[in-house]
């Protein structure tokens, strides 16, 4: 399995996949197919795309450990782009269609409703992460600055779920929250189960609890 | 964006009334109407006038009416297409997507339909649909809707003025709200399992409100009774209150002497107040309320629209609030 998923089109297989929500939400919005309010339809998908990315490069390290297919480390930064990707398209939609770029009106509004303060804090925790994905960056932080700057996602994810959770919370509809929710819980707690696996066991090496 | 400063009645701007095609280019769509050869978007407007009604889109069984002579009750905006009208919806009791109702409501059973009028009232009684639909002469009446969620339709409805029922089963001294409790049958409502809600759905008016000739019961829309997702068989309208408050499916209308509490008030009494108007000046917490977004009318990049105070009936139903804080009482 780890050979097949090695294989060289793997990765640029998953880099045109990861662009299909993409180009199905331009398509609809070219060919007028995203229903009466295509506006919050593009809101949504977005939306909902950003954190769906974030779960999936959460994922990736606990599949790791339980797989033992190691090479499934090697998208972990493309997905965590792509959650930034779909989440800054998600920023442009709200700043766009909603607010029609009026800055002053974008810098009253944030503050003014809570659901949309998370959400632009997650967002801009994710700043610096797109920021230093590069190699370059890695070498200049050094690796260990580089991992400890890149835990800042414990706080995004949580923050996107939370904007979530408030944002739905005007109709008491959780359910699909929940999902979220749950699906976060499980690839948070894994790590604090390993993490203290290794403390009790006695391991050091940070890189093998936190990576 | 600014918020717009009450000034009372504000007038319409020319582009709202008149399509766009017919003031750029009068002379040749006159020339048009004249042989009989304008497209149907135009012969819908322009038959608006002639006919009295908008025409129905051959869906379901014709509701015919005339033209409505209360006050702020035919609005020559837009229609929005009955497509929209009828897939984007907030139903709970058929799923919390907007596209939800229009799927699931076919389960609905319209008839038989009966409401029963009880409490404050002389003439207390259950009144069958049919009884309902003859008790008063069907008007058309054109109107925008503002969902508190920062949207708005403008849907040509068909039905008459509450008050011609409150009216008929003569109010006691005592009645000074009206409670409106919508079907909540398991069997039929999909959405009843979900705890969205405390079933069933309730929405209140204080009297006076609902004698308003602008408070309508309606029964169908674009010329036809209403599509089930649209809470057929009878439903209120309020045009000067956000969506919510016009409950559909209704089962039971209660006369009251105390304010009664409405289901969105009990999931969230902070959010959601008894009188709900619509006002661009009293934010809710997760919308903005000071513009709206014109479904079926406003393409993609356009921007949205103010939001109008009152919904813009303020010069029917102002007064009707005089001296009451609005921020307070939201």
């Amino acid at each position: 399995m780890n050979k097949l998923l090695s294989h060289r089109v793997v990765k640029p297989l998953l880099f045109l996949l990861a662009l299909l929500p993409f180009a199905s939400l331009l398509h609809g919005a070219w060919s007028n197919g995203l229903g009466p309010n295509p506006a919050e339809a593009l809101t949504r998908g977005t939306g909902d795309w950003t954190l769906r990315f974030l779960c999936l490069t959460l994922a990736v390290t606990p599949l790791r450990q339980i797989t033992g297919w190691v090479v499934v480390a090697r998208w972990r930064r493309m997905l965590g782009l792509y959650s930034f990707f779909y989440g800054l398209l998600h920023f442009l939609c709200y700043a766009w269609l909603d607010m029609g770029f009026d800055v002053a009106l974008i810098v009253r509004d944030i503050p003014k409703r809570p659901f949309v303060l998370v959400g632009t804090l997650s967002l801009l925790l994710m700043l610096p992460l797109a920021a230093t994905s590069f190699n370059r960056a890695l070498r200049a932080l050094g690796a260990r600055r580089w991992r400890l700057l890149h835990r800042l996602v414990y706080a995004i994810v949580p923050l996107g779920v939370l904007h979530f959770f408030w944002m739905r919370s005007a109709k008491n509809d959780f359910a699909e929250v929940a999902w979220y929710a749950i699906i976060v819980a499980l690839l948070l707690a894994w790590r604090a189960w390993q993490s203290w696996r290794a403390h009790r066991a006695g391991i050091t090496e940070p890189q093998r609890v936190t990576s | 964006m600014h918020f717009i400063k009450d000034r009372g009645h504000r007038p319409l701007r020319g582009d709202s009334v008149t399509p766009r095609a017919v003031y750029v280019d009068r002379r040749n769509v006159l020339g048009k109407l004249a042989a009989g050869s304008a497209g149907i978007a135009l012969a819908s407007w322009a038959g608006r006038d002639a006919l009295g009604q908008t025409a129905s889109p051959g869906k379901l069984r014709p509701l015919p009416a005339g033209k409505s002579a209360v006050s702020g009750a035919l609005t020559m905006e837009k229609l929005t297409p009955y497509l929209d009208v009828s897939t984007y919806n907030n139903f709970s009791e058929f799923g919390t997507d907007k596209s939800d109702p229009a799927r699931h409501a076919g389960s609905l059973k319209t008839q038989p339909w009966t409401v029963v009028v009880e409490g404050e009232v002389k003439k207390p009684g259950t009144w069958d649909i049919d009884a309902l639909l003859k008790l008063s002469a069907m008007e058309e009446r054109i109107y925008r809707m503002r969902c508190v969620e920062g949207w708005s339709m403008v849907i040509p409805w068909v039905g008459y003025s509450l008050a011609e029922l409150v009216r008929r089963v003569e109010p006691t001294g005592n009645a000074k709200f009206i409670q409106f409790v919508t079907l909540a049958d398991k069997s039929q409502m999909p959405g009843l399992r979900s705890s969205v809600l405390d079933w069933p759905y309730v929405e209140g008016l204080r009297l006076d409100e609902a004698m308003h000739p602008l408070a309508m019961l309606a029964f169908g829309l674009y010329g036809e009774v209403l599509p089930n997702q649209n809470g057929a068989p009878v439903r209120l309208v309020v045009p000067w209150k956000y969506g919510f408050k016009s409950a559909k499916s209704i089962v039971r209308i209660r006369f009251v002497d105390k304010q009664p509490k409405t289901s969105w008030e009990s999931a969230a009494a902070s959010e959601y107040g008894f009188y709900s108007n619509v006002n661009p000046k009293v934010d809710h917490p997760r919308w903005s309320q000071a513009s709206e977004r014109r479904i079926g009318d406003d393409g993609l990049l356009s921007k949205k629209r103010p939001t109008l105070m009152f919904n813009g009936y303020e010069a029917q139903v102002g007064q009707l609030y005089a001296g009451m804080d609005l921020a307070k009482f939201y």
